[in-house]
């Protein structure tokens, strides 16, 4: 039995759809990660499931049994904020220990849990410090350890590593990963970042607009991204309309051989490993900018002809801004991405303000009062 | 069950449902999203909240109010709208409502005047003694007018102080009830303004500054916006007091002035002339509720987002001679307008025939008549007060802390009108509720006149609107994240309530439960009005004495007095030490 | 940690203080014992022994309740008529009277020892409904050293209030606010009737009378008699009462002075009468009249001089030395008829209050 299924939810903030007949299952002990930018209802998922916000229309069941009417604190769940939402009264211990003694566990019982916990989340000994004198890190980690401690059946994460910086977060993710599988604990977090997703989960969800867009392995998303959108939210620009007839795709940047696609009009993806160097390159191209990208460049290309390209290619053989280069396209790495997307130039680009604006879960900054 | 099965499907039109409480809005323009959020649970939740206060505004408040004023508008069962009218368009009426409005909006322009200074000062500079200083200035607040009108008098009227060094007396005329307002109000500006002002990054106008702006022009373009709200809300609450001003008006106005508060006194507790009393209340009521209309927008505005940091890292040392002089200036003036009135009240309870001494606290003690029921020992006055404090402010600070509690989440008109309903007794004559309750409270159940808990009852709707009022900008600042992450670990939301709003309002609860506290201890109009069992309070002890000829008692009132001074004194000194970091806006 | 153990310690002492706030004051009656209610003003008092006498000798309980002024107290019992506070009501003046009466406020009662009473100051003798219990004159006072040392006559009636040698020497009350004031005022009216007492109020005021809101600002502020107003007084003349001398040298310390520090202009004065009557609807109409009774006794009466600053109505009632050695005796107070002020109380004092402005 799934440990949680989410069936056909809806939510709506006055006529405003943020969760769309959304189905979501979570199997025990899986990890899924539900990716999507800012505003795509990812956020609302987990309230959802919390009971913070019963949804419009739909279920939500845990463990087989229907949730609805059940109130937050008897969903037996965790949940890791955004922001963490550490009680700043409260000190360390007594963070950790706070769902404890909601649980009715004895003081004794609780101190030695709290221990346990704040040594596995690497912060030994730390039951008395302060909140306030935590780093945002050090918080993550008091943060985990809290929604963990009452052994929850299904652990949620909403931007589990987001506010940390880059390589913090590389290898928070590790640690999670590991900690998890170790533990058994049955996860469904919610990101804007796909390498964060990508580290943590068995499994992704793609949202968009309140709707899954995309589900599958990290693998198979990332090779067979099933929408423009989805090629543009992991990152690829190299997204054109094409058609396709005989198994060739016609794109603005020359025929792409595509044997065994359908005939008709849609999107094509080429990823940047796919534009090739050539010394004799079928298409023409001027570099625009290039960037360093530690074990490869990053190249931005104008062709001859259809939109700009990105590139990618080896550190020594790097071409300078404003030379002539011909590339040719890797077949093997185009991906048919279907006829039934809109194309938006840049639509679900990058958030790299991390998310802030999401799904209405924030406290109204108009509410806090002046004094 | 496989994986590749539970792959989420989206579908093009969304499902024909509605939302059960279909709140209006959209979360993309920075509405109250939380409004939004609200299911029927939440609302159920909120209207258990309000049920106590509701029951106890509308048993206790308003159906006694409406008793009166409905009983002096109806005769034999029939409106008297002529009669009404007659009242509203008479010379005097009209003259009383112009004077009471003139001399309020002048009062809470001089307050300002003189007060907003003394905000900068407690606001922004450090000096020895800030603590007790700001505890004294708020004394003059709770005390009660009689005591204070008197010495009042002492210093600015004749042979005061003024008189004997300058030749100058206020007690005549208008200026002595415009000072004794700035007197009595002082604290409420200095702690609304002063309390925000303290807390408003001083990097912000050093930013102007760095920007090419003067200090007066960085003044002006920064802090006075930000401040701005605060002062109007400061300003209005004055406006508000002095409105409904009593006994300064009658100590010091005679019978030149009479201000709407006066007048229905007069016409209900001497003329019973209910019908002109239930007009004139009804006045007032207009007048108070456009108010607090006015004064519930520039809190809302108030509540902006500012860039607040902690008053103790704000406030410096003055330094330069500019600041020196103006901390000196306000000094002088807490001095003499405040400080010394109250030095007046000791040195009068401590003058004796023979010489200075403590003749009189002794006489208190040792009454001349000690067989009679007007001898009201001292410790057993300042227990009565305290016994009804006691009460009243666990009746205030349980009905406010469950109003504030209802209040915490923004929602529609009806709830704030709920909050202005909370604020109507400051505006309403203590006369009217004590006849109030004298014609509603008669049958069992309730038949509750000549119980005690009356007057903690009475005193408690005045205490109610401090309490919501400090509490409430706390609790709004509560993140609500906070009680949903202790949901989520478990805790029921009564439960969430205690670990997580309870110890973050902790402190404010105290202030504002200190607050109830001083105020009941020096009210004096419902104590008087609702006939209670022999149990004189210290306000009503210092009264009796007043009342009587004769050296002794005329000390021992003094004497009295200065003893309720201190037990305001020390009550508010405590509550300087579990001062909030957020003030509230008193 | 310690701020919270200061917290709890506030709200339990809160909680603590407040119990034995219920404890004392909600005392309920215990079964054996009757209760029977007083209803009067803020300045009833009486001696305990003399109240502990009375219930030990009819075994009722007596509950005091005290509301407001005089005229406040009234007022509720008018509001509160057939469903009273209490039995018994003290404190309806000669000012209130015919209002209280009008409204049937009071139910009939021959009081025990009516007949030791004066008839001038029977006023509802017919019916029976309202007992006088003591009176009270209101006076101009005055202070003797000023005029001892300034060598001036003092005042002895209200023409001579208009003399310019006093002028600038009298301190009134506000008759709209203070019984005092409203009692002086009512003085000028049944001397000088209602064609006149308007002029004479103007010659008053151009001879420069003061006015201040009550009693208490008036004596303790103003009058240069008074103890407390001694030094910062500035009028030796005030409206006060015919008992206030007798108070200021009982309420001294030190021996027994020869002269009291302040006199009475014995034709100056209106005469209060205070009345008590059974409240229509009492609960426990045989202890009211048992304590109306009581209130005519010979031992109630003579404690009330020192509690109330009154005197007696009971002709075998003996005043305390102080009365009867630094007081005087009113022969002619002026006088106007209860219902002639229930008439046109209003009235006159609007006009007043006009001529004063």
């Amino acid at each position: 039995m799934a440990a949680l299924r989410v069936e056909s939810a809806t939510v709506r903030f006055g006529d405003r759809t943020v969760l769309d007949d959304v189905d979501v299952g979570v199997e025990e002990q899986e990890t899924v990660c539900v990716l999507g930018p800012s505003g795509s209802g990812k956020s609302t998922l987990l309230r959802a499931v919390a009971g913070l916000r019963e949804p419009d229309s739909g279920r939500v069941l845990l463990d087989g049994a229907d949730q609805r009417g059940v109130p937050v604190h008897r969903r037996g769940l965790g949940l890791m904020f955004q922001d963490h939402q550490l009680f700043p009264q409260r000190d360390v211990g007594g963070n950790v220990a706070f769902g404890l003694r909601m649980h009715g566990v004895s003081k004794q019982r609780a101190a030695a849990r709290v221990a346990e916990l704040l040594e596995m989340v690497g912060l030994p000994g730390a039951e008395h410090r302060a909140i306030a004198s935590l780093s945002g890190g050090e918080q993550q980690r008091v943060a985990l350890a809290r929604a963990l401690a009452p052994q929850p059946r299904l652990l949620m994460l909403d931007e589990p590593l987001g506010q940390l910086d880059r390589s913090l977060r590389e290898r928070l993710a590790l640690e999670l990963q590991q900690l998890f599988a170790e533990l058994g604990t049955t996860v469904l977090a919610v990101t804007h970042d796909q390498s964060e997703a990508f580290a943590l989960a068995d499994r992704v969800l793609v949202m968009r607009e309140g709707r899954i867009a995309q589900s599958g392995t990290p693998l198979e998303v990332w090779q067979r991204p099933a929408s423009a959108f989805v090629a543009r939210f992991l990152g690829f620009d190299n997204v054109v309309r094409a058609t396709v007839a005989e198994g060739v795709a016609r794109t603005p940047w020359g025929p792409i051989a595509l044997p065994g696609t359908p005939a008709g009009e849609g999107a094509l993806l080429v990823r940047p490993t796919g534009v090739r160097l050539r010394a004799a390159g079928k298409l023409a191209c001027r570099v625009r900018a290039r960037t360093f990208r530690g074990d490869h460049v990053a190249l931005l290309l104008a062709p001859e002809r259809g939109p700009e390209l990105q590139a990618s290619c080896a550190l020594r053989e790097a071409p300078r801004p404003g030379e002539a280069v011909s590339v040719d396209l890797d077949p093997a790495e185009a991906v048919w991405l279907g006829a039934d997307e809109e194309l938006h130039p840049r639509e679900g680009a990058r958030w790299e303000d991390g998310d802030r604006r999401e799904d209405g879960d924030r406290p109204d900054e108009g509410d806090r009062p002046g004094s | 069950m496989d994986k590749s099965a539970q792959v989420a499907t989206a579908r093009s039109a969304p499902p024909d449902t509605t939302r059960p409480d279909g709140l209006p809005g959209s979360p993309e323009r920075g509405t109250p999203r939380r409004a939004l959020r609200r299911t029927r649970r939440d609302l159920s939740v909120r209207l258990g909240l309000m049920a106590l206060p509701v029951a106890f505004f509308g048993l206790f408040f308003g159906y006694p109010v409406a008793t009166i004023v409905g009983r002096g508008l109806r005769e034999d069962g029939r409106w008297q709208l002529a009669r009404a009218a007659e009242v509203v368009t008479s010379p005097d009426t009209v003259q009383v409502l112009w004077f009471t409005l003139w001399q309020a909006a002048a009062s809470t322009a001089l307050t300002l005047a003189i007060a907003l200074p003394g905000a900068y000062v407690f606001a922004r500079f450090d000096f020895p003694g800030k603590r007790l200083l700001r505890a004294v200035v708020t004394v003059p607040f709770v005390l009660p007018t009689v005591v204070v009108g008197s010495a009042f008098l002492g210093l600015l009227g004749r042979g005061g102080l003024l008189d004997d060094h300058f030749g100058v007396r206020l007690d005549t005329g208008v200026w002595a009830i415009l000072l004794a307002h700035v007197f009595f109000n002082y604290a409420v500006v200095v702690r609304t303004v002063g309390g925000l002002w303290g807390q408003l990054d001083p990097r912000q106008e050093e930013a102007a500054r760095v920007l090419g702006a003067s200090r007066f022009a960085a003044w002006r373009r920064v802090t006075l916006p930000a401040l701005a709200p605060a002062v109007a809300a400061g300003a209005l609450m004055v406006f508000l007091f002095t409105f409904t001003s009593f006994g300064v008006i009658q100590i010091l106005g005679g019978a030149r002035y009479a201000t709407l508060e006066v007048e229905i006194y007069r016409q209900t507790a001497q003329l019973l002339d209910l019908p002109t009393a239930a007009v004139l209340s009804l006045l007032q009521f207009a007048a108070v509720g456009g108010l607090l209309a006015v004064h519930a927008w520039t809190v809302r505005r108030r509540e902006g987002a500012l860039r607040l940091v902690d008053e103790r890292h704000a406030a410096r040392r003055p330094s330069g001679a500019g600041q020196w002089a103006l901390l000196a200036s306000q000094l002088v003036v807490i001095a003499v307008l405040l400080v010394g009135p109250l030095l007046v009240l000791v040195e009068r309870s401590l003058a004796a025939p023979g010489g200075y001494g403590l003749d009189f606290y002794r006489a208190l003690n040792a009454p001349v008549d000690a067989a009679s029921t007007f001898v009201v020992p001292p410790l057993a006055a300042v227990g009565n007060s305290l016994s009804y404090a006691a009460v009243a402010t666990l009746i205030a600070v349980t009905v406010g802390t469950l109003a504030a509690a209802a209040l915490t989440h923004r929602a529609g008109p009806l709830v704030r009108g709920f909050d202005a309903l909370l604020m109507l007794p400051l505006g309403v004559s203590a006369v009217t509720v004590g006849f109030g309750f004298l014609i509603t409270l008669d049958e069992p159940p309730l038949d509750l006149r000549a119980s005690w808990i009356l007057v903690p009852l009475a005193q408690a709707l005045v205490g109610v609107p401090f309490v919501v009022r400090t509490m409430l900008p706390v609790l709004r600042a509560v993140d609500d994240r906070l009680r949903e992450a202790a949901a989520v670990l478990g805790a029921s939301p009564l439960r969430a309530w205690r670990e997580v709003d309870f110890p973050l309002v902790r402190r404010a609860m105290l202030v504002a439960a200190g607050f109830a506290f001083a105020v009941s201890l020096g009210e004096f109009g419902a104590t008087v009005f609702i006939a209670r069992a022999d149990e004189p309070t210290l306000p009503v002890a210092v009264e009796r004495l007043l009342g009587r000829a004769g050296e002794l008692n005329y000390g021992q009132a003094m004497a009295l007095s200065t003893i309720l001074m201190l037990v305001c004194a020390v009550t508010l000194l405590a509550l300087e030490r579990v001062r909030t970091n957020r003030s509230g806006e008193f | 940690m310690k701020r919270r153990t200061n917290a709890v310690a506030l709200v339990t002492a809160l909680g603590v203080v407040g119990l034995t706030a219920c404890g004392s004051g909600g005392g309920e009656s215990d079964a054996e014992k009757k209760d029977v209610t007083l209803v009067t003003h803020q300045s009833f008092e009486v001696s305990r022994d003399v109240l502990k006498e009375f219930e030990r000798e009819s075994g009722y309980r007596v509950k005091v309740l005290r509301a407001g002024d005089a005229g406040a107290a009234v007022n509720q019992a008018v509001l509160s008529k057939g469903r009273p506070q209490g039995d018994v009501f003290f404190g309806v003046d000669n000012a209130m009277l015919s209002k209280a009466l009008d409204e049937g406020v009071f139910a009939p009662h021959k009081t025990k020892g009516l007949h030791k009473v004066p008839d001038e100051l029977r006023l509802d003798a017919g019916q029976n409904r309202v007992t006088p219990i003591d009176t009270g004159d209101v006076c101009v006072n005055f202070d003797r050293s000023y005029f001892r040392d300034k060598d001036i006559e003092p005042p002895s009636t209200l023409d001579d209030l208009v003399k310019p040698e006093y002028k600038d020497l009298l301190v009134v009350q506000n008759a709209a606010t203070s019984s005092p004031g409203l009692s002086f005022l009512l003085a000028t009216v049944g001397k000088y009737g209602e064609d006149g007492w308007q002029s004479y109020w103007k010659k008053l005021r151009s001879n420069g009378v003061a006015m201040v809101d009550g009693w208490e600002q008036a004596y303790n502020d103003r009058f240069t008699g008074s103890a407390s107003g001694r030094e910062k007084g500035d009028r030796p003349l005030v409206v006060s009462y015919a008992s206030s001398p007798p108070a200021e040298v009982h309420y001294s310390e030190g021996k027994a002075p020869k002269e009291g520090p302040t006199g009475v202009a014995e034709g100056t004065c209106f005469r209060q009468i205070e009345f008590a009557g059974l409240l229509e609807g009492a609960g426990n109409t045989e202890g009211g009249k048992a304590l109306l009774d009581f209130l005519l006794t010979e031992e109630f009466q003579e404690d009330l001089p020192l509690n109330m600053f009154v005197r007696p109505v009971h002709e075998d009632a003996e005043l305390p030395e102080v009365f009867t050695r630094y007081g005087v005796e009113i022969d002619e107070p002026h006088n106007v008829a209860p219902e002639r002020i229930a008439e046109n109380r209003d009235r006159w004092v609007k006009q007043w209050t006009s001529l004063l402005k």
